[in-house]
């Protein structure tokens, strides 16, 4: 059903990034670039066609190209924002101007089809806020609402663009404690209604059954079944097992979002080749799902071969991933493999192109100030699609109307 | 008025707010500890300086120098090349032990969300000690913090200081001779709380009115016990005393000046409607909390010496925290005698104040403020302390004071940074390599009995 619409999007991002068409070349950055080739000192990136066209040192400046001088600075892929409502969600208290969660549209009650992806909004202010930081993608989260099948999101490239969309499309199930009274109130249920949307959406209902799911939602959850990418929420050691084994009978590819216990059975998880989206800053026992909860949650899978990226700031504070990847170098994790859980991992997980620096990828990156773990550091130029992106925000503008200490007119007027 | 209300105040000394203050006393003791000479670190005073390669000595619970001085015999000396000592880190606003964890329903104990005016109820009585929060903020640096109740109230009640230390009763964690807080709250949270429940306030005219009736109500049992306390005096023997009010006690002691007002409070335009209040009723606003506005009318806080407790990057979670920007702690401390000060409101931020001063840092040079370490430590420790009224006991290295100490692997502004020592009243209380000096509350143990970390 979706299958369309992809493609146009796709087709649409080409072509935008194609219009950019001048060349850029970026001199002398300590280039991370997420790849074999490491990390290289001095080096020079080649920016075409909204494409990265060479990466070295020394390179020649084609005639046509506008020269930025790095001085010796960090340059990183554009960073993951993680799953957030950005461009769904302009105030969290504001209900009208949320669109992250269906909650009552009449029944059947579980609807997979719901995708937020339509709700998108690139104006709203959350965007720029978060793009001057350093990151280029966010995965669009359908938020638990009136089940516990959340929908479907996507992932978004921040670029501002209607249809900055990348990646698979991607099912959202929230899972244990916190989504105990959207399945009559045991996780045992939640495997029930589970395994029945799946056997429905693999029959027809016979007239007068009591379904769960709509025609449109039987064949969405159906689409899932062949290696779809399932966000699976899920704090405890044992529920995890369950996504585990629930994937793997239907054929799903599982994404663990939360995993505070996720190092309890961090082989299961590398076995599985099942990612984990986590916080690193959840080291309290939050709920009885999250006992286990520890600083060094991505240090151990990580050491177990699970493949670590992070979620957690929510949608205004995206911007604190770098504290969230900051904080899980310092405890094990180490600045390299923090910085890939930012970058190349959450591309790979979810299928999209980005997360390295290499030739003939998207020139998706960041110019920092200084390590781009440190939280007195700063992105001081971020680059989508070959694009130096204005470095504003509404913030931005606060800021400087207030920064002056005294204006002859009101400060209506600072703009 | 104000000398009436003064000479009154002195005359209620025995029976208002001091009566309530002598109640639930502190019954915390500094653990016995040797003296320990931390030696060749870089120190951040708390109070403006940073100095290199210093020795320092915590004798008797006290900080008994910085620099050189005595070594009494039996000192336990810790080599401290290359690390960073700070005094201990001090949040103003935390719901530790009312909110603690796990946060199950039986947990919610802090915000009393029955009536707008709860002047008297106490966040020290819903406080839990066994929260495990306690231990992962001491594990942050953090030697002392302020328990405030919620904001759904306009008059939210007593807050209560606590040393970050264990104890079966928070008696045993109050700090001694700290004075009482006030919470109270502005806009959204009390009138959209009362405003579903059709009651006054559910409008921000309704806030400021509800407000000056409780202070024209002080005011008046200042007055009744003023009188009663003049009939004493002039030996009438059949005065009685008024009954005694818990409201308008605490609000009372707010207008005698000993009760420090905490005001959550988000933006300019209400902030100083709230100046003019207090301006009104004649008492002052300690500090400001949240406040992701004060950046706005930084000289108008710096010129009346409010403070405010802020976020380094908070903002959009309701309408009236839209306005938020990552500059607000670097604006609200440049002007002169401007105080600005990190806080958490988080058990998590709690555990990571000096990330979010680093923050709070970065933002404000990229601003073209020049924020030196030395300084912006204060936002951590001084400031927070001068907000608590407890400046003159901890908050800063300086001989006498409370040996409150944080002894960190490098720079405390650096995300690789890790509080390696914690040290209350001289007692080392955490030792992030020695697993018997870090504390396990009842509700951790035993538990996750069949995993091996």
């Amino acid at each position: 059903m979706n299958g369309f619409k992809w493609i146009v999007a796709t087709l649409l991002l080409c072509c935008q990034a194609a219009a950019a068409g001048n060349t850029l070349l970026i001199r002398n950055a300590l280039v991370h670039t997420m790849t074999d080739a490491g990390t290289l000192p001095a080096a020079d990136i080649l920016i075409r066609d909204g494409r990265i066209a060479e990466l070295g040192n020394h390179l020649r400046a084609p005639a046509d190209s506008t020269e930025l001088d790095a001085a010796g600075r960090p340059v990183t892929p554009a960073l993951f924002a993680g799953i957030t409502a950005l461009g769904l969600n302009e105030i969290d208290m504001v209900w009208p101007s949320v669109d992250s969660a269906v909650t009552q549209v009449g029944s059947p009650p579980m609807r997979p089809e719901f995708n937020v992806v339509s709700a998108y909004n690139p104006h709203s202010s959350p965007i720029p806020i978060t793009r001057i930081e350093g990151f280029g993608y966010s995965l669009l989260g359908a938020m638990a609402g009136g089940s516990i099948i959340g929908g479907q999101g996507r992932t978004v490239v921040l670029d501002g663009g209607y249809r900055s969309f990348v990646g698979e499309p991607v099912l959202f199930i929230a899972l244990g404690e916190s989504a105990s009274t959207l399945a009559g109130g045991s996780r045992a249920a939640q495997w029930m209604v589970l395994e029945q949307a799946i056997a429905e959406s693999e029959s027809t209902p016979r007239h007068g059954d009591h379904t769960l799911l709509t025609r449109e939602g039987r064949a969405a959850l159906h689409a899932f079944q062949r290696s779809g990418t399932v966000v699976f929420s899920a704090h405890r050691a044992s529920d995890i097992l369950q996504v585990i084994a629930f994937a793997e009978r239907h054929g799903l590819r599982a994404v663990i979002e939360g995993g505070a216990e996720a190092w309890m059975v961090a082989d299961a998880l590398a076995e599985a080749q099942v990612p984990v989206l986590l916080d690193p800053l959840q080291n309290l026992p939050d709920s009885f799902d999250m006992l286990g909860a520890r600083l060094d949650n991505a240090a151990r899978l990580h050491a177990a071969g699970v493949t670590v990226s992070f979620s957690g700031a929510g949608t205004h504070h995206a911007r604190k991933q770098r504290q969230l990847a900051g904080v899980a170098a310092a405890n094990g994790l180490g600045p390299e493999a923090a910085l890939a859980a930012l970058t190349r991992n959450p591309a790979e997980i979810f299928g999209f192109p980005g997360g390295r620096l290499e030739r003939g990828a998207p020139a998706d990156l960041v110019i920092w100030s200084g390590d781009p773990l440190e939280l007195v550091e700063s992105a001081e130029q971020v680059i989508l699609g070959g694009r130096l992106q204005p470095m504003r925000s509404r913030q931005t503008e606060l800021r400087d109307r207030y920064l002056p200490t005294a204006t002859s007119l009101p400060r209506a007027y600072t703009h | 008025m104000l000398k009436q209300a003064c000479a009154a105040l002195l005359l209620l000394g025995a029976s208002g707010t001091l009566q309530a203050e002598s109640a639930f006393p502190s019954t915390y003791t500094p653990l016995i500890s040797a003296p320990t000479l931390l030696r060749n670190a870089t120190l951040l005073t708390g109070e403006g300086q940073r100095l290199e390669q210093t020795d320092l000595l915590l004798e008797n619970g006290r900080i008994a120098w910085v620099g050189n001085g005595d070594v009494p015999p039996g000192t336990r000396e810790i080599d401290a090349s290359g690390r960073w000592i700070t005094p201990g880190l001090i949040d103003v606003h935390s719901h530790l032990g009312v909110y603690p964890s796990p946060s199950v329903d039986a947990h919610q104990d802090g915000n009393e969300m029955s009536d707008p005016v709860t002047a008297n109820i106490w966040a020290e009585h819903s406080i839990w000690p066994q929260d495990p929060g306690f231990g992962k903020a001491l594990a942050g640096g953090v030697t002392a913090l302020q328990i405030l109740p919620g904001s759904a109230n306009l008059f939210g009640g007593r807050g209560v200081t606590l040393k970050n230390v264990y104890s079966t009763s928070y008696q045993g964690m109050k700090f001694p001779a700290a004075p009482h807080g006030l919470k109270m709250a502005c806009g959204e949270n009390p009138k959209r709380v009362y405003g579903q429940r059709n009651k006054l306030p559910s409008t921000r005219m309704g806030n400021v009115a509800h407000y000056r009736a409780e202070w024209i109500a002080a005011q008046d049992y200042i007055d009744r016990w003023a009188r009663y306390e003049a009939q004493l005096a002039a030996g009438d023997e059949e005065a009685t005393a008024p009954l005694r009010d818990l409201k308008l006690e605490t609000l009372a002691g707010v207008l005698q000046g000993e009760i420090i007002v905490h005001m959550h409070c988000y933006r300019a335009d209400e902030m100083m409607t709230i100046l003019a209040l207090a301006e009104e009723f004649e008492y002052r606003i300690g500090t400001f909390h949240h406040a992701v506005e004060a950046y706005k009318i930084a000289d108008e806080l710096a010129q009346q010496q409010v403070c405010g407790a802020l976020w380094a990057d908070w903002w959009g979670f309701k309408m009236e925290a839209y306005d938020g920007i990552q500059e607000n702690i670097a604006l609200v401390d440049r002007p002169p005698g401007g105080c600005a000060i990190v806080h958490s409101d988080s058990p998590e931020g709690i555990q990571r104040l000096n990330q979010e001063a680093a923050k709070a840092m970065g933002k404000g040079r990229r601003a073209g403020m020049d924020i030196a370490p030395e300084h912006a430590i204060a936002w951590i420790t001084s400031n927070a302390a001068r907000s608590l009224g407890i400046e003159h006991m901890t908050g800063s290295l300086t001989p006498g004071k409370m040996a409150d100490v944080v002894v960190w692997s490098d720079n405390p502004f650096s995300i690789y940074s890790k509080a390696d020592l914690v040290f209350i009243d001289g007692a080392l209380l955490y030792d992030r390599k020695d697993p018997a000096r870090q504390p396990v509350s009842d509700f951790e143990l035993g538990q996750l009995q069949e995993v091996q970390p």
